[in-house]
C-alpha cells in the first residue's frame, strides 16, 4: 500500500473546481480539441469523425458544504462528467482540483488514495456486491484501504444506524428492496468519511414514494454530516428540492448555472425554459422575483416580509393584508408586493397548464 | 419523468464483398449447373482415389518421421527431457493413483486401497463437496461399476479424467483470468482455442501418439487439449460479465487490480467458473473414452474392443458404465456448484450437523480403508452379484431378436437413405474431378460467406490435396452433409414444437439434456446394434449426437421471439402455420443458423468416430493408422485432412451465419 497523502495546497476556497474539462469518446479524440472540429455540434462531429463529444469545455466551482446539482436530458453527459471528476473516466483535457490537489495530475496510487479517503460515489444501479452481507458491503471501502476487522465493523455499524438499516446487517443485497439497497450504497459511500460525495442519478431506479423518502434522507444527512455533494439527476423537481445551485447541461455543454429560483425565473434559453415550464413557479420563486418599486401614492406601511420567502408561503399573508407587503433583504428595502403580483405568478401557471397535484 | 434511458445501438457493419441477393440466386444456379454438367461429362476421372493399402510419398514420409521420432526418443535432448519429462510426470501420477485405487500395487496382488475403501472415500468426498444426494448417487454408481464387471476400468477412467481436469484447472483458471483482463491475450488466444475446439477429437490422437507414444500420458494430453477450451472460455466469460457497475463502484472506492479480482470478480464469477469446471469434466470424460484408441486406460477400452469385434452385448454394458459415470460426474459437480452458492448465501448456518456427519463419515471411511487393505474380500470386487453377464446376454438376445424382427424396417430405412441420398451425393462429390469439385466448393464458400471464408477454404483444400486423401475426404464430407441435413430437419420439427408448446418442452428437454451428457463414443453402440456396420450407421450415430444441441437451440430461439410480436400477429388473424413460417422462424433465424452451425460441427466429429463402425472415409483411416504400423502415416494424414475439412466447414458456416443470422 502506498501511503501517499495528497498535500492540501490551498489554491482556492472551493471544495472542487473544474477548469475547461473535455471528454471526447473515440480514437484520436485529443486531436479534436483546439481544431475547428471542436466547434461542430455533437451530431456533426460524430458524423464527421465518429467521435462522441460527451463533455465540452466545462468549468465550475463547488463551495465546501454545497449541494451542487447537475441536470440535463439523457445523453447530455452528466454521468460522464461526474466520472471525470474522480477519473473513473479519463478526461481528454482540462483540470479538476479537489481540496486543493490536482486530480488530473495525480498518479495511479495518489488517485487510489484519493478515492479511498476523499471522495465517494453513489450509483444509479447501486453496484453492491451480491455475495457480501449488507454490513460487509458497507465496510468494503474500509476493507480495501486496509482497516482492521473490528474497526471497520464498528464504523459500518454506525453507518447502518445512520441510514436506518438496523436489523438488516446480515442480509444479502438481493433480499432488500431497491430503496434499502440504495441506503446500503449511501452507507458504503459515507463509511469512508469522504470530503465530497458524488451521486449519479441515485434514485432514478426507485419508485416515486421511496424516491421522496430517499431525497429527504439526503437532506437530513447533509444537515447532519455537512458534506459537499455533487448530485446528478434528470428530474427537475429533485434538482430544485436538493440543490443549492443547479448546473444545466445539454449535449455536453453548460447551458446555465444558478440557484433554483434563478433557473426558474430567468431561464438562459428555450431549452431551460422548456425544462422549467412544468414547475409550479409559486413553489420555487421567492418574493425577490416578484417585488417591484412602490407606485406613486401607494401605501408603504404594510406588513414586512423577507425576500427569501417562497411565493406560495407568502401568498396567504399578502392576500389577507390590507396594504401591499413591504419586502426586505435583511435591512435593505427592496419594494412591495400586492395581491395582483402574487396572483400573476399563481394564475399565469394555471393558464399554461393545469397543475395535476402539488409538488413536494 | 421527462426522459427515458436511450439504448446505445450498434450499427451493424455491412459485410464488404457480399454479392447482392438476386445475383446470388443466379450464381448458385449457375454453379450447380456447371457442377452437374461437369459430373455428367467427366465422372470418374481425376478423382484421386487411393486404394486401401496404397500410400503416397507424403504418407511414407510421415511413416519415416514416426520412425525417426521413435529412434530419437532415447537420444534427442528434446524428447528425453521435455517430452519425456512431461510424459513421465503424467505417467507417474496416473500410475500412483492406479496403484492406490485400481491396479495391483506390486508386490501386493491388489491395489493399496481395495474397492470397499474406494467406495467409502469417494462417497465421503461427494458428501463433502456436494450433499448427501450426491453421496448416494456416487455410492450406487460405484457399486454398479463393480457389479457390471468393470470396476478396474471405471476407476481407471475416473483417474484419467480427474488428472486431466486437475491439470486443466491449474492451467485454465489463470489463462481465463488473463484473457478476461487483457484484450491482447484474448486476441492471441481466441484463434488457438477455436482451433482446439473445431479440430475433431480424432484428429489429434495420431500426432500426440507421435510425440508421447501410446499410453496414459498421451491419453491425458489429448483429453487436456479437448477439455481445456471450455474452462478457459467460461472462466473468462464469467469474469468479463461481472456487472460493470459493480466493478466501477468498487473502483470508486480505490481498489487495486488485485483487490478487484479477489474481492469482486472471482467471487461474483464463482458459479460460472464451477459451470466451466463441469463442462471441462464432461469434455474430459468423453475424450478420455476415445483416448482408449491410443491405449488410454479406462472404460473406453472395453467399448472399443467390443465395437471392433461386433460384440454388442459387451459394448452395451461398458457403454452403460460410461453413461453412469457421466451422470455421476455431471450431477455431483452441479450439486457442488449449488452448494457453493448456498454456502455463500447462508454463511455456515446449519453447519453443525453437517460437520458432525462429515467427521463421523470420515472416520468410518478410514476404518473401511483399513479393512480393505487387510481383507481380500474387501480388496477385490466380488464376482457376485454379477449384473454384467446377464445384461450383456440379454442385450445380445434382444438385439438379435430386434434385428431379425425389424430387419425389414431397418434395412429399408438404411437402403432408402443410402440409395436416395448418400450414394447420389457421394457420387457427385467424390466422382467429380477434383479440380472441378474444388472450384465448386470455393464458389459455394464465396456465395455463402464472401471472400474471407473462400480464401480459408482454398488453403484447406490445398492441404487436403497435399494429404493425398482427396477422395476419402469427399466421402467423409458426404456423410457429414447427409447427417447434418437430417439433424437440421429433425431439430426444426422438434424444436419448433418445443418452442410453441410448453408441455412438449418440459417433457423433451430433460431427455435432450441427458443425451448431451453421454460421451459420443457410446452413441455408436445402439447404432451398431440396429444397423450393423455401414456408412448409414455412422450417420445414425452422428444424427443422434447432433440433434439434442440443435433442437435445444431452435426451441430456445422460438421461445425467445417477443411475445408481443406473436400476440400482434395472432390479433391479425394468423394461422398456426403462418405463425411458424412468417413470424417465429424468421424472427428466430439467428438461432436456426446457430443450430445448423453447431449441428454441423457435432456431426463432423461424430462421423469421423463412425470410422469405427464402418463409417469409412477419413475416420476409418485414423483407426487403421493405430492398428497397422505401415498405415500410421496415412492415418496421420487423415487426421490432418479431418482438421482441414473441419476448419473449412466451420469457417464457411461461421461467415454464412454472420451474414444470414442477422434478423
Ligand atoms: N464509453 C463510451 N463510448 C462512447 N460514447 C459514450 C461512452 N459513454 C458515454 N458515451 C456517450 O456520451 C454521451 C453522454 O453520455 P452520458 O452517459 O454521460 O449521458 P447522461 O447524461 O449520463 O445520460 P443518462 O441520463 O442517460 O444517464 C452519450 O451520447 C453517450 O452515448
Ligand atoms: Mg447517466
Amino acid at each position: 500500500m502506498t501511503a501517499t497523502t495528497i498535500s492540501p495546497v490551498k489554491t482556492t476556497e472551493s471544495a472542487l473546481s473544474v477548469r475547461h474539462l473535455w471528454k471526447i469518446f473515440g480514437t484520436k479524440a485529443d486531436k479534436i480539441i483546439g481544431s475547428p472540429d471542436a466547434d461542430l455540434s455533437r451530431q456533426e462531429l460524430q458524423a464527421k469523425t465518429g467521435c462522441v463529444m460527451a463533455v465540452k469545455d466545462v468549468s465550475f466551482d463547488v463551495a465546501p458544504g454545497e449541494v451542487f446539482v447537475v441536470m440535463g436530458l439523457s445523453g447530455s453527459g452528466k454521468s460522464t462528467l461526474v466520472r471525470l471528476l474522480t477519473r473513473l473516466i479519463e478526461p481528454t483535457a482540462g483540470q479538476v482540483i479537489m481540496g486543493g490537489s490536482e486530480i488530473t495530475a495525480a498518479s495511479e496510487s495518489e488517485l487510489r488514495e484519493l478515492r479511498r479517503h476523499h471522495v465517494a460515489m453513489v450509483f444509479q444501479h447501486f453496484g453492491l456486491l451480491p455475495h457480501r452481507k449488507v454490513i460487509d458491503n458497507i465496510a468494503y471501502g474500509l476493507e480495501v484501504r486496509g482497516e482492521g476487522k473490528t474497526e471497520r465493523r464498528q464504523r459500518a455499524q454506525e453507518m447502518v444506524d445512520l441510514v436506518g438499516l438496523e436489523g438488516y446487517e446480515e442480509s444479502y443485497p438481493d433480499q432488500l428492496s431497491g430503496g434499502m439497497q440504495q441506503r446500503v450504497g449511501l452507507a458504503r459511500a459515507l463509511a469512508v468519511d469522504p470530503d465530497v460525495l458524488m451521486f449519479d442519478e441515485p434514485f432514478s431506479a426507485l419508485d416515486p414514494l421511496i424516491r421522496r423518502d430517499m431525497q429527504n434522507e439526503v437532506i437530513r444527512l447533509h444537515e447532519e454530516v455537512g458534506k459537499t455533494m455533487v448530485f446528478i439527476t434528470h428530474d427537475l423537481s429533485e434538482a430544485l428540492k436538493l440543490g443549492d445551485r443547479i448546473l444545466i447541461m445539454r449535449d455536453g455543454e453548460i447551458v446555465q448555472i444558478g440557484t433554483p429560483d434563478e433557473v426558474v425565473a430567468v431561464p438562459a434559453d428555450d431549452y431551460v425554459r422548456d425544462f422549467v415550464s412544468e414547475v409550479p413557479r409559486s413553489h420555487v420563486l421567492t418574493l425577490r422575483w416578484v417585488v417591484r418599486e412602490p407606485r406613486p401614492g401607494e401605501p408603504v406601511d404594510g406588513p414586512v416580509m423577507q425576500a427569501g420567502v417562497i411565493v406560495k408561503d407568502a401568498a396567504r399573508a399578502v392576500l389577507e393584508a390590507e396594504q401591499p407587503v413591504r419586502v426586505y433583504d435583511g435591512d435593505r428595502f427592496l419594494g412591495v408586493v400586492d395581491d395582483e403580483d402574487i396572483l400573476r405568478v399563481v394564475v399565469a401557471e394555471e393558464d399554461e397548464q393545469p397543475e395535476p397535484e402539488p409538488q413536494p | 419523468m421527462s426522459v427515458l434511458d436511450r439504448p446505445r445501438v450498434e450499427e451493424p457493419v455491412p459485410e464488404v464483398g457480399a454479392p447482392p441477393r438476386l445475383k446470388r440466386g443466379w450464381a448458385v444456379g449457375a454453379t450447380i449447373f456447371v457442377w452437374l454438367g461437369g459430373w455428367a461429362l467427366l465422372r470418374g476421372t481425376a478423382t484421386l482415389e487411393l486404394g486401401g493399402a496404397e500410400l503416397t510419398g507424403f504418407h511414407q514420409w510421415l511413416n519415416g518421421v514416426r520412425d525417426d521420432f521413435d529412434a530419437a526418443r532415447d537420444t534427442s535432448f528434446f524428447f528425453q527431457y521435455v517430452i519425456g519429462g512431461i510424459s513421465t510426470a503424467i505417467d507417474t501420477v496416473v500410475t500412483f493413483f492406479q496403484e492406490l485405487l485400481s491396479q495391483p500395487a506390486f508386490p501386493r496382488p491388489v491395489p493399496e486401497i481395495g474397492w470397499l475403501g474406494v467406495v467409502a472415500l469417494l462417497t465421503w468426498l461427494a458428501y463433502a463437496l456436494a450433499a448427501w444426494r450426491s453421496a448416494l448417487l456416487v455410492f450406487v454408481s460405484l457399486l454398479l461399476f463393480g457389479s457390471l464387471g468393470y470396476w478396474t476400468d471405471s476407476i481407471d477412467l475416473l483417474i484419467v479424467t480427474a488428472v486431466a481436469v486437475a491439470i486443466c484447472v491449474v492451467i485454465g483458471l489463470p489463462t481465463g483470468i488473463w484473457m478476461a483482463r487483457s484484450k491482447r491475450a484474448t486476441a492471441a488466444l481466441t484463434p488457438v482455442l477455436d482451433l482446439m475446439q473445431t479440430m475433431p477429437a480424432f484428429a489429434y490422437l495420431a500426432p500426440l501418439a507421435l510425440f508421447f507414444g501410446i499410453g496414459p500420458a498421451s491419453a491425458v494430453v489429448t483429453t487436456l487439449i479437448y477439455a481445456l477450451p471450455p474452462l478457459v472460455r467460461i472462466t473468462a466469460h464469467g469474469i468479463r460479465t461481472v456487472a460493470p457497475t459493480t466493478l466501477e463502484a468498487s473502483r470508486s472506492l480505490g481498489t487495486t487490480d488485485v483487490q478487484a479480482l479477489r474481492k469482486v470478480q472471482l467471487p461474483m464469477a464463482k458459479r460460472t467458473i464451477i459451470v466451466g469446471v463441469n463442462q471441462c469434466m464432461m469434455a474430459a470424460l468423453s475424450m478420455a473414452t476415445i483416448a482408449a484408441l491410443i491405449n488410454g486406460p479406462g472404460l473406453g477400452q472395453p467399448v472399443a474392443q467390443a465395437l471392433q469385434s461386433l460384440d454388442i452385448g459387451s459394448a452395451f454394458v461398458s457403454g452403460i458404465a460410461i453413461v453412469i459415470m457421466a451422470i455421476m460426474l455431471d450431477r455431483t459437480t452441479t450439486a457442488a456448484s449449488q452448494r457453493a452458492e448456498k454456502e455463500a448465501r447462508a454463511g455456515r448456518a446449519g453447519g453443525r450437523r453437517r460437520w458432525v456427519v462429515l467427521g463421523a463419515g470420515g472416520a468410518v471411511a478410514l476404518v473401511l480403508v483399513y479393512v480393505s487393505r487387510t481383507y481380500l474380500w474387501a480388496a477385490e470386487f466380488p464376482e457376485r452379484p454379477d449384473l454384467g453377464t446377464p445384461l450383456s446376454d440379454g442385450v445380445t438376445q434382444l438385439t438379435d431378436w430386434l434385428v431379425t424382427t425389424l430387419e425389414n424396417v431397418t434395412n429399408s430405412l438404411k437402403d432408402l437413405v443410402t440409395y436416395a441420398l448418400i450414394n447420389p451425393l457421394e457420387s457427385l462429390l467424390a466422382d467429380t474431378p477434383w479440380w472441378l469439385m474444388g472450384l465448386v466448393i470455393l464458389a459455394f464458400a464465396y456465395l455463402l460467406g464472401g471472400w474471407r471464408p473462400t480464401a480459408i477454404s482454398a488453403v484447406c483444400l490445398l492441404v487436403i490435396l497435399g494429404t493425398g486423401l482427396w477422395n476419402e475426404t469427399m466421402k467423409t464430407l458426404t456423410t457429414t452433409l447427409v447427417a447434418t441435413l437430417i439433424v437440421i430437419l429433425s431439430a426444426l420439427v422438434v424444436g419448433v414444437w418445443m418452442g410453441r408448446n410448453h408441455r412438449a418442452d418440459t417433457a423433451i428437454r430433460p431427455l435432450l439434456d441427458a443425451l448431451q451428457t453421454i460421451p459420443p463414443f457410446v452413441y455408436l453402440v445402439p447404432a451398431l446394434a440396429l444397423f450393423s456396420t455401414s456408412r448409414f450407421t455412422a450417420i445414425v450415430a452422428a444424427v443422434a449426437y447432433g440433434v439434442p444441441i440443435a433442437t435445444k437451440l431452435i426451441a430456445d430461439g422460438i421461445r425467445g421471439v417477443s411475445p408481443t410480436s406473436v400476440e400482434a400477429a395472432r390479433a391479425a388473424g394468423t394461422t398456426a402455420w403462418q405463425m411458424i413460417s412468417k413470424v417465429q422462424l424468421p424472427m428466430a433465424r439467428a438461432a436456426v443458423v446457430l443450430a445448423s452451425n453447431q449441428g454441423l460441427l457435432y456431426v463432423l466429429s461424430m462421423v469421423v468416430i463412425g470410422g469405427l463402425v464402418g463409417g469409412g472415409g477419413l475416420g476409418y483411416l485414423v483407426v487403421a493408422g493405430f492398428s497397422q504400423a505401415q498405415l500410421f502415416g496415412k492415418g496421420l494424414a487423415a487426421g490432418i485432412a479431418i482438421t482441414a475439412l473441419g476448419i473449412m466447414l466451420d469457417r464457411i458456416a461461421q461467415y454464412a451465419a454472420a451474414r444470414y443470422g442477422r434478423a
